[in-house]
């Protein structure tokens, strides 16, 4: 199961922060979630949202292994 | 240093440690971002961190910082959690040999803290709650930095 984290404005619209998720890779996980919740679909499709596997910035697919954390990032905004 | 906290903190204290026993450093250079009450549309602000992640990408901003500016040190404090306005969101020290490195490099950290550092920024008001995100002049001070001199 791969751990599936959103920050900011993606949590308010799922109405959740942590789930854990079986998917084989990146892209299946995003079409499981985007087929459970339109709204979140469109979140995610959103410019700037950018992810995070294992705490490492990937860009396009990637295969998750069973303890993967996977997380969705809006743009970000400090200071 | 890096520290993110969900507790006040108060910047004259975090100076004036960061300026002690240091006798090669010619410049210590600050920068103290507090929460506007935007005249009562902010009652609350609340920042959201990535825990690990976000410090491991902060420590990358700042290593690139210290090669570029030749930094002898630095302190970013960043809070996290609810923060009221008046309070310090963030400080940032740089120490330097001399003036400008220390004036550049702290100009430069908080430019890459605003719109590269992983936090999410939640604003509550009497009207309701808005993420805030980079707006346009954030990502030109970015720029600044990534055109070649």
């Amino acid at each position: 199961m791969a751990r599936v984290l959103l920050f900011g404005r993606l949590s308010d619209v799922a109405g959740w922060r942590e789930r854990e998720l079986e998917c084989p890779t990146l892209s299946a996980l995003r079409t499981q979630l985007s087929q459970e919740d339109a709204g979140l679909a469109e979140a995610l499709a959103a410019p700037g949202v950018q992810v995070a596997l294992d705490q490492v910035l990937v860009r396009g697919d990637a295969a998750l292994q069973p303890r993967s954390e996977v997380a969705f990032l809006p743009p970000m905004s400090g200071g | 240093m890096i520290t993110l906290t969900d507790q006040a903190f108060d910047p004259g204290a975090l100076l004036t440690a960061f300026c002690q026993g240091r006798s090669e450093t010619g410049a210590v250079a600050t920068f103290t971002g507090l929460a506007r009450a935007e005249a009562g549309a902010a009652a609350t602000l609340e920042l959201e961190a990535y825990p690990g992640f976000t410090e491991a990408r902060i420590g990358e901003i700042a290593a690139q910082a210290r090669t570029r500016f030749a930094l002898d040190d630095f302190s970013i404090v960043h809070r996290v959690g609810r923060i009221a306005p008046g309070e310090a969101i963030v400080f940032v020290a740089t120490a330097a040999r001399h003036r400008r490195a220390a004036f550049e490099a702290c100009d430069f950290l908080m430019d890459y803290l605003k719109s590269r550092a992983p936090f999410w920024k939640k604003e509550t008001g009497p009207d309701g709650a808005r993420w805030i995100e980079p707006r346009d002049q954030d990502h030109a001070d970015i720029a600044r930095w990534e055109t070649p001199q």
